[in-house]
């Protein structure tokens, strides 16, 4: 039982419901089968982070923030910095989250946004070496979760990435290098290097139907998950099946086809919403609803 | 440890490190019902410490058998995200973070007709978004708004500030360098309707004839975030009124 991923019961009357807008090529939100739910990003509002982003799926939302310090590289790896990314299931977001360390799901999500980012080579690490093969910048990337209305992965994914897009690195001075010694200057900033911009995109095969970005009510009767993610190459750049089965072969090359033809329209409000939204304090009055 | 430059807690004209002064509160913001999923939840912000609440609950819960059979059970965990901080916290929760929740349950629980619901939970989870100081105070505002944005019944909201000192100077609200910097800090909850003092902790040191004086302060401050409290939340039964006529149109 506790391998299994908690659910939520859904009555006869929602899920043939469900069934019977998909048997029109509809859904249950009156969103066609391929379309994505509304994206909104506010970016760099947690002073405390070095880069942030609140992104909303929907209704999903999410909060993304990143650390960055120095640490020690790993040994294969002497001339490369370090990323973490990380996910709280926080209980405020569903009644099925609870307190405690995080539930397989949770550590799912967190490596499948790993994964994508790592495979994409999003953050140029050799760009992050203080004193080569000693020490290193370490990115945390921490994903808290605070309303889940389904598709937590594709909501991560852009979380972690726009965090990472408005995130900087402080300027630090060498002192000594044998003894490690090092100055860091808070108030000079660069942008953490970044070389590509990858996207996730999940999608739910529910009886014979698939669709783009589940929402809660359609993950609960879903027979299986799949995650793809594109870089901006548009080169497929991580793959992860979730869930029961369900997909056949003619089924992964649909999504796959969706896919490619969504990541650019994903990646372009991305960017759109981060070039254009205000930042730090005044991204606030949008929470509040000024 | 490096050197710090010399902190100026208060300046000679009685200006505080963040240019309030002694009895000034930082700017209140505070939103009820910002989740979907939460049967109550609100979002509270004193100056940059922001905190999210959310309720679940009166719900089931287990084992059962250990459910008191006269009333539900208030539970209640106080996190800080591992960004709010200005060095990463560890994402497991902390004993200082165990020791809030406790401290917070035991504010709101007066103030809740917990025996109305025999045998069931209710979940109260607080997120520190961005700490500032006050995250504790922040938290049961915000807590208490949740509560009742989720229709439990209460005697009435939960309402906290923290008071210090600087000197023999009282202060208000306290921001995180004059927690940390200042000579006393004694956050302080009560239910305002009831009059009720729900939580009253102190750090540092207080000559008595100050610490009379600092309820006294404590006791205005309470009244004008309560009053935001109650703005709030009559500002989200206006939303709610809107909503419903909107989609009788």
């Amino acid at each position: 039982m506790i391998n299994e991923i908690k659910k939520e019961i859904v009555t006869k009357l929602e899920k043939e419901t469900i069934f019977s807008f998909l048997s029109e090529g509809k859904r249950i939100d009156e969103r066609g089968p391929y379309d994505f739910r509304p994206v909104n990003i506010i970016p760099a509002l947690i002073k405390k982070a070095e880069g942030s982003a609140l992104v909303e799926l929907g209704n999903t939302k999410i909060l993304a923030g990143i650390k960055v310090s120095p640490a020690r590289p790993f040994a294969d790896e002497p001339n490369k910095g370090i990323f973490v990314v990380n996910t709280e299931f926080a209980p405020v977001a569903s009644p099925i989250f609870e307190p405690g360390p995080p539930s397989e799901y949770a550590i799912e999500v967190a490596r499948v946004v790993d994964r994508a980012i790592r495979s994409a080579e999003m953050i140029k690490l050799d760009e992050l070496v203080i004193i080569p093969g000693k020490l290193v910048w370490m990115i945390n990337i921490d994903i808290y979760t605070l309303d889940d209305d389904g598709n937590l992965i594709d909501a991560s994914m852009i979380g972690a990435v726009s965090a990472l897009l408005t995130g900087s690195i402080p300027k630090v001075e060498v002192i000594d290098e044998e003894k490690e010694e090092i100055e860091i200057i808070k108030e000079e900033t660069r942008p953490i290097p970044i070389q590509d911009i990858p996207v996730t995109l999940t999608f739910a095969k529910i009886g014979n139907y698939i669709v783009l970005d589940p929402s809660h009510i359609e993950e609960n009767i879903m027979d299986g998950r799949l995650t793809i993610a594109i870089n901006q190459k548009n080169q497929i750049c991580a793959l992860q099946k979730g869930e029961g089965g369900g997909f056949k072969f003619e089924d992964v090359l649909l999504a796959k086809d969706i896919a490619l033809r969504k990541a650019e329209e994903l990646r372009s409000i991305i960017l759109d919403h981060l070039a254009k939204k205000p930042r730090g304090d005044e991204a606030w009055e949008e929470i509040r609803g000024e | 440890m490096e050197l710090k430059e010399e902190i100026i807690l208060l300046t000679p004209e009685g200006k505080r490190s963040d240019g309030r002064r002694w009895d000034e509160l930082r700017p209140i913001r505070m939103r009820v019902g910002v989740l979907k999923r939460a049967d109550g939840s609100a979002l509270v912000e004193m100056g940059n410490t922001k905190v999210l609440a959310a309720v679940y609950g009166p719900r089931e819960s287990h084992p059962r058998h250990l459910l008191p059979p006269d009333r539900a059970i208030l539970r209640v965990a106080y996190r800080m995200a591992t960004f709010s901080v200005e060095e990463r916290k560890k994402p497991q929760p902390s004993r200082r973070e165990i020791e809030l929740s406790k401290v917070i349950k035991e504010a709101l629980e007066p103030a809740l007709y917990l025996e109305e619901f025999p045998r069931t939970a209710i979940d109260v989870y607080t997120l520190v978004l961005q700490a500032d100081g006050g995250t504790r105070t922040a938290s049961i505002n915000a807590a208490s708004l949740a509560l009742a944005d989720a229709g439990i019944p209460m005697k009435g909201l939960v309402t906290a500030v923290a008071v210090g000192r600087i000197g023999d100077q009282i202060i208000v609200d306290l921001n995180d360098l004059e927690d940390k910097y200042g000579d006393a800090d004694m956050p302080i909850a009560m239910v305002p309707v009831t009059g009720e003092i729900t939580l009253l902790q102190m750090d540092g040191t207080m000559p008595p004839d100050l610490f009379e004086e600092a309820l006294k302060v404590a006791k205005r401050a309470l009244e004008i975030i309560y009053n935001e409290q109650k703005k709030a939340l009559r500002e989200r039964y206006l939303r709610i009124k809107d909503e419903v006529l909107g989609e009788e149109k």
